[in-house]
């Protein structure tokens, strides 16, 4: 029992930059705008953040750490910076989608290790000190099963990631904004002529993207690594791409999926242990997500989900 | 003297701009553009950092011909042929990776996946070159074969899932290469003999290399596969630009219902472009696991093959011969990345260069209408 609540925990922890990255797709996509660009997203944000705690960490010796918190905020605007280019591609410039996300997932590995070169004269970010650190919180952890869980040997971004899914889901469903990015990814004519700014929207959809997968890249990289290397980031942009289509474009339901993507992970780790598993191997448990998203893919191809003007440009000419 | 030379300039610039705003020319200029914009980015972001633009053409150039400059006049030997040989080695997978994606584009579709069929081809080839001990007379064709049919494979069913489900090939492909490091990461590991990080040596009889080849250029490791890589370029622009096949594909590249309601089955041929696209990254993968190397490695993440791939496609026009020299352009880059690390620039410099090119091919329609606006200057 300890130690499937212990697993749980862990879950918890691997799924949290999912969950953030999921989330900023969710905007970009219910937008109109696919983003593949996820991933890059994630690794220019782990590699922002990965620098400011290097390089911030010195300031705070002795006191409370702040360092991996403002990591966390320049990681944010590091990735909403980039979103732009993805965002002048294909909202002014009608740029494919896919093929304007595939130019940052490009560049993003080659600015980061060029940059960590320049920087640190090395092909990564030096190691930082602490990062963020896994805490217990009195009192609250000795509520039976959920305290285990939830307040056990933690990392406080885990609470951010949940935060962050609700009010995902208040703005996209509860607010006048929500309904308008709504409604532009999924008819921008009628958006349109309903006077709302198409190309804001979309602007603002992608931007929130590109901040959310910048959190979710510096969050990675200082909760499960000790530095910014090439493969911190190793795919969790496209598990994150995997979650959102799994989840059904949903706030929660990508907040499930992420949490099971991340709980096969776990698995992995413990599989040795549990009968039943125990012979699968390693490989089996990591391409797992994958497998499972295509078979979701089929699954829902009957019913359409999905924002329908996903991928379009969108040209005023049409209307 | 003076006012005629400034005559001739004048004409050579009136030239280029009625020759830069003609929409003919634009399959051409558009690419050279974001090329030489991609460089420009390169180049900038050098002189911002410090360093020396000049080396990377330096690097350029004895990457591919293998002349250094730098040891012009001081009496060495400023030839040497292993550096060609190497960059041949570094353009075969990705001038066949852009084949791939060049040849799904053609029919409308994304094929993100060619890194995972080139992943599964290197595998084919491997289990073939490992398991069996046949002559080589067999066993080479048989290696080649398989590699390019577990290619295929990984490019059907992407296809298969968009044709019958209407399932996004993007999405698809992309889980599809997850997929393919695993399964091949998995699989390598059991072949009799493997460790964790590569297999045996396949049988020489299933090898790509040759000591001639590698002879003539000084050992590099330059083998066979470029013969295959002609007959790629050739087979591609054969079935695209001379077969009724190929024109249905490219119909329904531009309009899928079109294509439909003239009686063209469109379905088949999606599952069909998908099917050829995957060979061809598949047949990449033979090339780098029987011919480059001769062991299956267990790799810990992608190698980038097929991201190099789209890049190429874009670059190269999605045509066979733009292909061809978009595959020797950034396999020059990939292949020139060592000697810049020699000279103190981070390799990645190339890896920045690319990325450059594609968001300005991205940018294309940017690009045009910027040209076409030089073109309403010189009506007025």
């Amino acid at each position: 029992m300890e130690t499937l609540l212990t697993m749980i925990t862990l879950a918890l922890i691997f799924s949290t930059p999912i969950i953030i990255a999921s989330l900023g797709g969710l905007f970009s996509e219910r937008s109109g705008v696919v983003n593949i660009a996820l991933e890059g997203l994630m690794m220019f944000g782990g590699f922002a953040g990965a620098t400011a705690t290097v390089k911030l960490e010195p300031l705070f010796e002795g006191g409370l750490n702040w360092a991996p918190w403002i990591g966390l905020l320049i990681g944010l605007i590091t990735g909403l910076v980039v979103s732009l280019i993805h965002a002048y591609l294909s909202i002014n410039l009608n740029a494919d989608q896919v093929i304007s996300g595939t130019a940052i997932n490009l560049l993003a590995g080659g600015a980061t290790v060029y940059l960590a070169e320049i920087i640190f004269n090395q092909q990564r970010t030096e190691t930082f000190k602490t990062g963020f650190s896994k805490e217990t919180i009195p009192y609250l952890s000795e509520i039976p099963i959920i305290g285990p869980i939830l307040f056990t040997n933690i990392y406080p971004t885990v609470y951010l990631a949940l935060v962050l899914v609700v009010l995902g889901w208040y703005v996209i469903y509860k607010t006048p904004f929500g309904l308008r990015l709504r409604s532009t990814g999924e008819n921008p004519h009628a958006s349109d002529s309903m006077g709302i700014n198409v190309y804001k929207m979309r602007y603002i959809g992608v931007m929130i993207s590109g901040a959310l997968a910048g959190l979710a890249g510096a969050v990675m990289v200082l909760t499960q690594d000790i530095q910014y290397t090439i493969f911190s980031i190793h795919g969790t942009g496209f598990i994150a791409l995997a979650a959102l289509i799994f989840g059904k474009w949903k706030p929660f339901g990508l907040l499930f999926a992420s949490l099971f993507f991340g709980f096969s992970q776990i698995l992995s780790l413990y599989s040795t242990d549990i009968p039943l598993i125990s012979g699968l191997p390693l490989e089996f448990f990591k391409a797992l997500p994958y497998v499972i998203t295509i078979i979701a893919l089929v699954f829902f191809s009957s019913s359409a989900v999905g924002p329908k003007a996903a991928g379009e440009p969108y040209d005023k000419g049409k209307r | 003297m003076k006012a005629k030379f400034i005559q001739t300039v004048k004409k050579m610039k009136d030239n280029l701009r009625s020759w830069l705003s003609d929409e003919k020319n634009m399959n051409l200029s558009v690419p050279l553009i974001a090329i030489m914009l991609g460089f420009a980015v390169g180049i900038l972001i050098m002189i911002l950092t410090g360093r020396d633009p000049l080396d990377i053409f330096r690097a350029l150039i004895r990457a591919t011909v293998g002349i250094d400059t730098t040891k012009f006049g001081s009496g060495k030997t400023v030839f040497n042929p292993r550096y060609v040989g190497e960059f041949i080695v570094f353009s075969m997978p990705i001038i066949l990776t852009g084949l791939s994606v060049a040849f799904a584009f053609r029919t409308g579709l994304f094929n993100i996946g060619a890194e995972g069929q080139l992943m599964m081809g290197a595998f084919g080839a491997i289990v073939v070159g490992v398991l069996f001990d046949l002559p080589a007379i067999i066993h080479l064709p048989l290696a080649i074969f398989v590699g390019i049919l577990f290619g295929a494979l990984w490019g059907f069913v992407p296809g298969l899932l968009k044709a019958k489900f209407g399932v996004h090939e993007v999405v698809v492909t992309i889980m599809m290469n997850y997929i393919a490091l695993f399964f091949t990461n998995y699989y390598y590991k059991q072949l009799p003999g493997s460790n964790n990080v590569k297999t045996v040596p396949i049988h020489e009889t299933a090898s790509l290399q040759s000591d001639f080849l590698s002879n003539l250029t000084n050992s590099s490791r330059l083998h066979w596969g470029f013969i295959l890589v002609a007959i790629a370029v050739f087979f591609f622009w054969l079935i695209i630009e001379k077969t009724s096949f190929g024109f249905e594909l490219r119909a329904a590249g531009f309009n899928k219902h079109a294509s439909k309601y003239a009686g063209m089955k469109v379905d088949r041929n999606i599952i069909l472009s998908m099917v050829i696209s995957g060979a061809f990254a598949g047949l990449g993968g033979v090339l780098i696991s029987i011919g480059t190397f001769d062991y299956g490695r267990v790799l810990p993440a992608f190698e980038g093959y097929g991201f190099d791939g789209i890049a190429v496609a874009l670059v190269g026009n999605t045509t066979a011969l733009g292909s061809l020299l978009a595959g020797l352009l950034f396999g020059a880059l990939k292949a020139a990345q060592p000697l810049m690390q020699a000279r103190g620039i981070p390799k990645d410099i190339a890896s920045i260069i690319i990325a450059s090119v594609v968001v300005f091919v991205a940018m294309q329609s940017g690009i045009r209408s910027f040209l076409h606006k030089l073109r309403k200057v010189e009506e007025e």
